[in-house]
């Protein structure tokens, strides 16, 4: 098996993941504590990538990223080259296309916190930044890990999008899952066998921390 | 609006102080409750009293700032928190208002000192722990620091939840039924450490039930709410043993109210006569202003009723009603007596005095009832 895509797709995930816990978490505060009205408009759009199919998705990421959008441009003008067919293509489209298995899960735990803790934490004089830090993060840890583990789980073993945008070049776009579609195109069946066997024991583990994280199996 | 004003008179505790709340807040809810209060609270313990629903949360609400009123002006002293003229709205987090939330709202992750700490966090780490414990001391809770909410019993958080809104010096305290699932004597031991606490900083604490028992246990001053509207305010005693108007009798929990018609005055004797509606049973009341053949109404507290199982003689008491006992019921440690008069009167007596009389259902019993145990009921304004 490709050890290659392996370390490749991990390293993807890993990025992706932490850039979710960084930029999921006001998105997903600000959805679950948003009164305006128009608010389900943006819920929608962060949902989108659940029902899109990926090759759509990664259909307008590749026309975005091309030299005739003005992202593209913008990136070609910074950088030299364009974002499509490279590693931080493949970041900034598995981002979108993870977004929503962090943002639901953080804002749903979120939305769970009793709301009288916030005003008591008004009352006391804190912020509502330190509030957020304080109280309805450490409260929202099994949501916040449960985000995390799905996102990373999703991106290792994303396909369409990858393969729209990053194409399938070895060490810089072939993700574990398109090594796997090669390997099978070339009739290595026991290859494919090895690293699909691998992906299913992964995400079967992380489905694991997920759900016992949420029974409370350990305590944090 | 027919209120009663008592002004804070010779109440030791709680000098005029220039650090008095004062608010007047309107608010209209889409369900059609209007809130239109107006109150006055000294330093000292000041008791909200209605019936669910009345406003009493809303007020707390409005003072502490998580609710902003239709109109008013909320202030402390010279330290004005909300003026809707002045389009000032000063900030929850600015407001200095502690609140005791009636589920306590005390943070399931932190420890009895964490919580207790949690309002510090503008100090050093050293001097927010020092003094963390010593408000732990204060309300004897010093031994817990170290548990979870969830490690602790009702009393015990209660303690925890006071603390923590006590710490930050706040200028006003509100508490919303913190005690109401607590039983007495833990209430009172609580409510000591609390007046001992206020001595020393003299800041108006509102306090909001809608039990009968704590404004009589805990309450220097009551302000009575009803359908978002103060029918009165005054001590305890002043507001609820001498109800003026129905809807606070039948708040502070007077059983018997009836209607009665003024059939002589006696000014020499500073009382009057009247009879109860639909009978022949006159009553000797207090004298107020009135002639004779105007209607009234009469509210007699059930515990203020004598019961007598032989016709009593000798007695200062000027109503003396011969009835028969037509009911009989404990409820806890009190008997309700039902007796037929003309009129049914409750009656609470206890356990103990059913025995000693032999009470049973079917005894002829005479009620003696003071004069001064009479109170006449004004007209429900509007």
């Amino acid at each position: 098996m490709s050890w290659q895509a392996l370390a490749l797709s991990v390293k993807l995930a890993v990025i992706v993941s932490a850039v979710l816990f960084v930029v999921g978490m006001p998105i997903a505060y600000w959805i679950a504590s948003s009164r305006w009205r128009w608010k389900f408009l943006v819920e929608a759009v962060v949902a989108l990538p659940l029902v899109l199919p990926p090759t759509v998705l990664g259909f307008y990421l590749l026309v975005a990223m091309g030299p005739r959008s003005p992202l593209g441009r913008l990136w070609l003008r910074a950088f030299g080259h364009t974002l499509s067919f490279t590693f931080e293509g493949l970041v900034v489209a598995s981002l979108l296309y993870s977004l929503p298995f962090a943002v639901q899960p953080f804002a749903a735990a979120f939305r769970s916190v009793d709301r009288q803790l916030v005003n008591a934490s008004a009352t006391l004089g804190v912020s509502r930044l330190r509030t957020f830090a304080r109280v309805i993060v450490p409260l929202s840890y099994a949501g916040i890990i449960t985000g995390l583990v799905l996102s990373f789980a999703h991106t290792l073993g994303e396909f369409g999008v990858v393969l729209m945008v990053g194409g399938n070049i070895p060490g810089v776009t072939r993700t574990v899952s398109i090594d796997i579609y090669d390997q099978v195109q070339s009739l290595n069946y026991a290859v494919a066998n090895q690293t699909a066997l691998v992906l299913l024991a992964i995400s079967f583990i992380t489905l694991s921390v997920v759900y016992a994280v949420n029974r409370k199996v350990w305590v944090l | 609006m027919g209120a009663l004003k008592v002004g804070a008179d010779g109440d030791a505790e709680a000098p005029a102080g220039k650090h008095a709340l004062s608010a007047h807040i309107q608010k209209c809810f889409p369900g059609g409750f209007e809130l239109a209060a107006e109150l006055e609270a000294a330093a000292g313990i000041t008791i909200l009293f209605g019936r669910s629903g009345s406003g009493k949360t809303t007020i707390l609400s409005c003072v502490a700032g998580l609710l902003a009123p239709d109109a008013g002006r909320i202030a402390v002293g010279s330290r004005v928190l909300f003026d809707r003229e002045q389009r000032l709205d000063v900030p929850v987090v600015r407001r200095n208002v502690g609140y005791v939330f009636q589920d306590l709202a005390l943070f399931p992750h932190l420890t009895a000192e964490q919580n207790v700490a949690y309002g510090l966090g503008r100090l050093a780490a050293r001097e927010r722990r020092r003094q963390a414990q010593a408000m732990l001391e204060q309300f004897r809770i010093a031994h817990l620091a170290g548990r979870k909410p969830a490690e602790l019993s009702g009393g015990e958080r209660q303690r925890v939840a006071l603390a923590r809104s006590l710490v930050i010096e706040p200028q006003v305290l509100l508490l919303d039924e913190p005690l109401a699932a607590l039983d007495l004597p833990t209430q009172s031991q609580l409510f000591a450490d609390l007046r001992r606490w206020n001595r020393e900083h003299q800041i108006p604490i509102l306090y909001v039930t809608h039990s009968q028992r704590e404004v009589f246990a805990l309450g220097e001053r009551v302000v009575v709410l009803d359908a978002g509207k103060v029918l009165a305010q005054g001590t305890p005693q002043q507001v609820l043993r001498a109800p003026l108007q129905e809807t606070v009798a039948q708040l502070a929990g007077f059983e018997n109210i009836f209607d009665a018609r003024v059939i002589a005055l006696h000014p020499a004797h500073g009382t009057m006569t009247c009879r109860l509606e639909g009978s022949s049973v006159e009553l000797e009341v207090p004298l107020a202003k009135a002639v004779a053949g105007e209607a009234a109404r009469i509210a007699v507290n059930a515990g203020d009723i004598l019961l007598a199982v032989e016709c009593p003689r000798g007695l200062s008491a000027r109503n003396v009603l011969a009835g028969r006992l037509v009911g009989l019921e404990q409820e806890g440690i009190t008997v309700h007596a039902r007796i037929d008069c003309g009129v049914v009167f409750q009656v609470k007596l206890t356990p103990t005095a059913r025995e000693s009389l032999a009470l049973a259902v079917g005894r002829e019993v005479w009620l003696v009832i003071k004069t001064y145990s009479c109170h006449l009921l004004e007209p429900e304004p509007g």
